[in-house]
This record gives structure tokens, sequence and C-alpha cells, in this order.
């Protein structure tokens, strides 16, 4: 017997510890602290899980845009054309022949707004605003589509709740579609 | 070594002295045929000077960081794309990243909540597998009245490597996957965060976090350290630089599988989740923008892959699509990989419209670009497979366009 496994052995200790290690094999990944999972998720869902503290009306948001997102997406959401694409408008033009995407007329959760700005806007700076300036933003691109009223505010009860005009656009991938005969 | 000093040139002498020297000191004689001493042993190989091909990239805009550069599939030899012509797609830019200092985050509806260093996957079994990658808006132009005019910015967006990576399985084995977990949300350490959901049964059959590609570390612009790897599934679902892996009972429903990499039908209902890459063909020479020389036997060759499987048939008309031969398909022919195919072609010097359709392991047959549209209508974007037609000209030259 190898002299460590004796004094285990002395020590009482091998007789309880096999039973704990088949219960517990080591893992590879190293366990992950809450604290980290909290730095890291930036996930927020449809329902509104991961939605932070904090909040924004449209009045906030109206500077918040000015300062951050106008450069690009130009005074009013609308873009510029064949560099930045148009948050605002073309609701009721996804079943013409010319769709005209924006948040307001093709995506179907208010919570995407919040979740892809935090994660990617401003493009050069990304997650530098904060969870009040997220929150200003996603009112005022709102309501510049007219999905909420002037005087909403948007947290983490509010946002979730809110009905994107194309809620019921999407349908799943019913590929194969085509069936071709030689 | 060789010995011939006496042919060099008074240019090249530098270059050559260590050699004549050691031609000196080991006695060697000198020839009588003139030639010339070779470029000394290197560290890190590169190509001849005499070849250009290279990737091609968009027009000029703002955001260069964002974009995509396309393989030139009409100079690629085989099956494999090497990894500096790999199409790239990026959203944000190519980050850098210390090895040392990434980490991947695995948790969310797991018993156990666990980080991973690149170090800690190479202690797992790894897989090396061949498979093709395509972002979904490949062949988008064939959608429009005016496609690309080369097989390079048609369906450059195509590439083939040999993968090294842990089964993700593997990893959401240790971590416990609670049962009410059904996708996982996947997400990246590049600036913008790029993020898509993925149904947990394709995590659990032939996915995995990547490390390798063609037998080195992955390139940046691939991924680098780590990337997730989907065979035959759309490009940007493959999340590079992969910094999270979420368990969760719901997609995210991410900006990148809501607005975009959707497909809007002519009813206005979109697709949504289209993760297969269907079954699509190229012949890749003649193609666009070559030039044949002179009437006489060529050979037709190209690509043939699908996100489902393997490919079973290839077949080339030269005439427009009347009559079909079956070209001969080369080994190896693996799942969800390119597949070559070649056919010997007698040309008469006559102009001739050539194609290809494929067939896979599914029993699907490639179809037309017209079946396509009719089925879709014409505000679809993504995932174009349909048929593509090379028009020879009577002097030779190949185009995209019977008009030109």
């Amino acid at each position: 017997m190898p002299p460590v496994f004796s004094r285990l052995l002395a020590a009482g200790v091998l007789f309880s510890a096999p039973l704990a290690f088949a219960q517990q094999k080591a893992t590879i990944g190293k366990p992950a602290s809450q604290d980290k999972i909290a730095a890291m998720n930036l996930t927020v869902f449809p329902d509104g899980r991961g939605l932070p503290d904090g909040k924004g009306t449209v009045a906030a948001g109206k500077e918040v845009f000015k300062e951050k997102c106008a450069v690009c997406h130009n005074d009013h959401g609308e873009g510029r054309e064949n560099q930045y694409p148009p948050l605002v408008g073309g609701i009721g033009t996804i079943n013409s022949s010319k769709p005209i995407k924006t948040v307001g007329s093709y995506w179907p959760y208010a919570t995407t707004v919040f979740d892809y700005i935090r994660r990617a806007m401003p493009y050069d700076q990304p997650g530098s605003l904060t969870s009040d300036q997220i929150y200003a933003s996603v009112a005022f691109i709102l309501n510049a589509n007219g999905i909420i009223g002037d005087n909403d505010e948007m947290n983490k009860t509010t946002l979730p709740k809110v009905k994107m005009p194309n809620r019921d656009g999407f349908i799943p991938d019913a590929r194969p579609d085509v069936k071709s005969k030689r | 070594m060789t010995d011939s000093v006496d042919a060099l040139k008074p240019s090249r002498r530098k270059l050559i002295s260590l050699g004549a020297a050691l031609a000196t000191l080991t006695g060697c004689k000198k020839s009588e045929a003139p030639s010339m001493l070779g470029a000394p042993l290197s560290k890190y190989g590169n190509r001849s000077p005499s070849e250009k091909t290279e990737r091609l990239l968009p027009p000029e805009g703002p955001t260069p960081a964002t974009g995509s550069s396309r393989t030139p599939l009409q100079d690629s030899y085989g099956i494999l794309t090497p990894s500096s012509l790999h199409f790239e797609r990026h959203h944000s830019g190519v980050p850098v990243i210390d090895p040392a200092k990434h980490e991947l985050l695995l948790h969310g509806l797991v018993e156990q909540p666990l980080v991973y260093t690149l170090d800690d996957l190479k202690r797992f079994p790894a897989v090396s597998q061949i498979h093709f990658l395509e972002c979904s808006g490949n062949g988008r132009s064939e959608y429009t009245a005016a496609p690309a005019a080369t097989a390079q910015a048609s369906h450059g967006l195509a590439s083939c490597s040999e993968w090294t990576g842990v089964p993700v399985r593997l990893l959401l084995e240790e971590a416990k996957l609670k049962p009410e977990a059904k996708w996982v949300i996947a997400e990246g350490a590049d600036p913008c965060h790029l993020t898509r959901s993925i149904p947990i049964a394709k995590l659990l059959d032939d996915a995995i976090i990547a490390f390798g590609q063609n037998g080195e570390p992955l390139r940046p612009e691939q991924g680098y350290p780590m990337r997730l790897f989907l065979p035959g599934w759309e490009g940007n679902t493959n999340i590079k630089w992969l910094r999270r892996l979420m368990a969760a009972d719901a997609p995210a429903m991410t900006t990148h599988e809501t607005a975009f990499y959707t497909d809007v039908m002519a009813d206005g209902k979109a697709r949504q989740f289209s993760f297969d890459m269907d079954a699509k063909s190229l012949i890749t020479r003649p193609s666009g923008g070559q030039k044949l020389s002179g009437a006489g036997s060529h050979e037709i060759t190209g690509i043939a892959w699908s996100g489902r499987g393997k490919i079973t048939r290839v077949e080339v008309s030269t005439d427009g699509g009347k009559t079909w031969k079956d070209a001969a398909l080369q080994q190896p022919i693996l799942s969800k990989a390119f597949t070559r195919f070649a056919l010997t072609w007698d040309w008469d010097g006559q102009p001739a419209s050539i194609l290809s359709r494929c067939t896979d392991d599914s029993g699907y047959l490639q179809p037309t670009q017209d079946e396509l549209t009719a089925a879709r209508g014409h505000n679809y974007g993504y995932h174009n497979n349909g048929i593509k037609t090379w028009f020879v000209k009577a002097d030779g030259s190949v185009t995209h366009a019977a008009s030109v």
C-alpha cells in the first residue's frame, strides 16, 4: 500500500472518502462564482429576466440619443442611407414589395432593444452607457415609433410589457421548402 | 547545398555568402551548369510571390470593422480552404485576445456553473472534423436582378476547414444540465458581444468548441482562441471568440435572431431560427471572369456541400439545363463538408450555358433560382442555394449574365 494511503487509512479517511469522490467527480472546469456570473451575464429575455434596476424617460432619452446615437442614426433615428440603419418608421411595410425594417416595424420584442444597446452600442464604445441611459434611449426609440407615450417610463417592469407592432410576425423555419424534381 | 557559386550575379552575393563558404569548407566541386542557390530555411512559410489570389473586400464604408470578405473559390483546389483565405464576417471587428486571460463561462440552468480556460479545454478528448462554414447571406445577389460577376463575389462567403476542438456535450455533462434547459445562449467576446440562442439538441449532437483550424490555432478572424462550431449551420450561429454559454428554458430573442438573419416571406411573415444550410453546388472553373483558351477538352470542376449530410450526386449541364451528365465526385466525400466534383467537357467553341445541381443523402435536390423565388417571394435575403449558371462566350470568356 502506498504510504499516503496508509496514512489516510490510519486517519480513518479512506473509509468514507470513496463515496464522496463517486458523488463529486472533479470537473475540468473551475466553479464559477456568482460575482463572475453577474459581471459577465448580459442576456435579457423577452419576459424581462436579466433586466437591471434603473429607469429612463422619453425626455431623458432624447438627450442621450442626441449625445450618443445621432451621429450615426441621425437626429430622429431615421438613419443615414446606405451607411447606418433607420431605427424609426416603416410600420406596416413588411408585407409590401419593399419592406422597411426598423426597430418599430420589424423587431418583435422591446427587451431586445435594451439587450442590444447594452451589449453593442454605441458602435465605437459598447458597454459605456449606464442602465438609466439605456432605458432612456430605449424609451426615446419606442416613442419615436409611436409605440409608447410621451410620458411613459421604461424600467424592468414596464419594458417587457411593451407589445411591439411585429410581435406576431415570425414563424418557424419551414425548409426544406422547395421539392425540386429531376 | 549546391556548388554553383560561379554563376551568381553580384546582387545575390550577400545572400549566398554563407552557402559559398560552406561549399568551400565541405569541398564541393563547382558545377558546369549555371544555377542559383534557393532561399534559406524559414520559420514561418509563405506562398510563392507569383501567387496573388486573396480575399475580396467590400467597397470602403464608414464602418470597416463590420462586413465580410470572400474566399476566392475560383482559385481553390480540392476541398480545404487555407486559413488565410477563409471568408470573414465581423459585426464589430476582430478583437485582440490574450489566450492566457480568456475564459469561457458556462452557467444558467446547470447544477454547477463552470469556467474554462483554453488549457482546460485541451484536457478533454479532442475531435478533428472537416466541415464547411457558410454565411447564410452567401449568394444573396442571386435573388436580385444583378447577380455578382465572379464565383468569389457571388458565393465566396463559404469556406471549408478541418476544425479541432472539444464536443460541447462534454462540458454540458460536467456542469450537469437541468432538465428544463432547452436552449443555450452563446455569446462572443467581440466588442458587440454577438449572441445567438442555440437549441440544446444541436449542442448534444455534433457541436464543438473549436480551438484549432487546419492544424494550427484558430486565426484571430476565425475566433481565436475559441469558437463555437455547429456543423452545417448558418455561419453567424458559430459564435467566434466564445466567452459565455448560458443554459436556458427559452431563446433570448437576440438582435441577430430577430432583426437580422430572419427571412421575410411574401406575406410579411418572417422565418426564424433557420439554422441548416441547404445543399448547394457551384462550378468554380470555368466561372465568371475566367477565359477558356480555346475549343477542345476542358475540365469543369466545382464544389458541392450540404448542411444536412453528404453529397451523393452532382450533375452538370453544358446546354442550359436541357441535358445533364453525372460529374465524378472526388474522395473524400464527407458529411457537411465541401465535396469536389469534376467532368471533362469537349467544348465546340460555341456559346454555352454551364450549370451544376447536387443531391444530398436526405434525397434533397438543389432547386432552380425560379423555384426558390416562387416558394419564398422576392423579399427573402438569406439561404439562397439556387442553381448557378455561367455563360461561356464564343471567345472563351465566361460571364455571370447571358446578355453580357
